[in-house]
């Protein structure tokens, strides 16, 4: 199994850090309506909360393609260990409760 | 798809931050149920996945671009709950660290385009792998509830934005739905090819294969 899930997260790495310089720019679904349909403006300035890389793009790195992948490469691992960690703090605490 | 801060109002945003919470709550319960100890790492390779994958928007028609989802296929390979929990780390940690998709609409986000998927996605799909059956049923299963999946996110994010008053129903519901009818078809064809791999190579992995 250790093999598989290395190879797994190998996988997610490549796409994040090889493939996405070319994912397409354009605006997704919901961008594009709120843009043809004018309400787009109602989240200007809206946001509640600056994160700390916006827009997948890791700020101070200025060529775009190396922002942009080392953006994929360190979300990749975070959302690995998250739902990782997630999955093994439930497991625990629910086999505790069982055995009570 | 990702809905951000300021397009859904207080009267909608709070509830559906409460129904995520709970729903993700009794997920967490669930766990156990679907997968064993050994498995676990696999909820970290699938959250993995879907947050690369959801990076590589590809174009459709119009100037329009759309990316994977993954709630459906995370669904199909872990179980309905444990994939709630995948898309919801997946969710938090884009709105937290990258600004994708606002705070006060993480829980609608987490509803449209995680729960409806691994929930009512998942619901759909065995229905019609059980209906037909086999490796065959699998697939098949997985290419439409995957569509179904992507136009249920939409339709919810269509309501929520309409009953929040920033837009007419009238509007906002054609058009989500039109254009998320081809970024579908892209859910499809992810998931169907993913999941033939791993048919392929670690069949017994698959969380549920349909009956024969």
């Amino acid at each position: 199994m250790k093999k598989e899930i290395l190879f797994g997260l190998l996988i997610a790495l490549v796409i994040a850090v090889f493939i996405s310089p070319f994912a397409s720019k354009s605006p997704d679904g919901l961008d594009k309506t709120a843009e043809d349909l004018k309400f787009v403006d109602k989240a200007e300035g809206k946001t509640v909360i600056s994160a700390p890389i916006p827009d997948y793009a890791v700020p101070g790195i200025s060529n775009e393609v190396v922002a942009g992948s080392s953006a994929g490469l360190i979300g990749t691992l975070v959302v690995f260990g998250v739902a990782y960690g997630a999955g093994k703090v439930f497991q625990k605490k629910n086999n505790q409760s069982k055995s009570l | 798809m990702h809905i951000p801060d300021g397009f859904l109002d207080t009267k909608i945003w709070a509830p559906m931050s409460v129904v995520a919470a709970g729903i993700v709550a009794y997920a967490s319960k669930q766990v156990n149920k679907e997968l064993g100890e050994k498995q676990i790492p696999l909820m970290g390779v699938m959250g993995a996945f879907v947050f690369a994958a959801q990076m590589i928007n590809f174009p459709v028609a119009g100037g329009t671009s759309g990316h994977f989802l993954g709630g459906l296929l995370s669904a199909v390979l872990l179980g309905p709950w444990s994939a709630v929990l995948v898309m919801t780390a997946n969710f938090i940690v884009q709105c937290l660290l990258f600004q994708d998709g606002g705070l006060t609409a993480l829980g609608a986000n987490i509803f449209n385009m995680g729960i409806l998927g691994c929930l009512v996605g998942y619901a759909i799909y065995k229905a019609i792998a059980n209906a037909i059956g086999g490796n065959k049923g699998l697939l098949i299963g997985t290419a439409v509830a995957a569509w179904c999946s992507v136009m249920l996110a939409s339709a919810g994010c269509a309501i929520e934005i309409a009953l929040s008053g920033t837009i007419p129903f009238s509007l906002v519901f054609p058009a989500m739905m039109g254009v998320h009818t081809l970024i579908g078809l892209g859910e499809a064809l992810i998931s169907t090819v993913a999941l033939s791999y791993v048919l392929k190579v670690r069949e017994d992995i698959i969380f549920d294969v349909p009956k024969v």
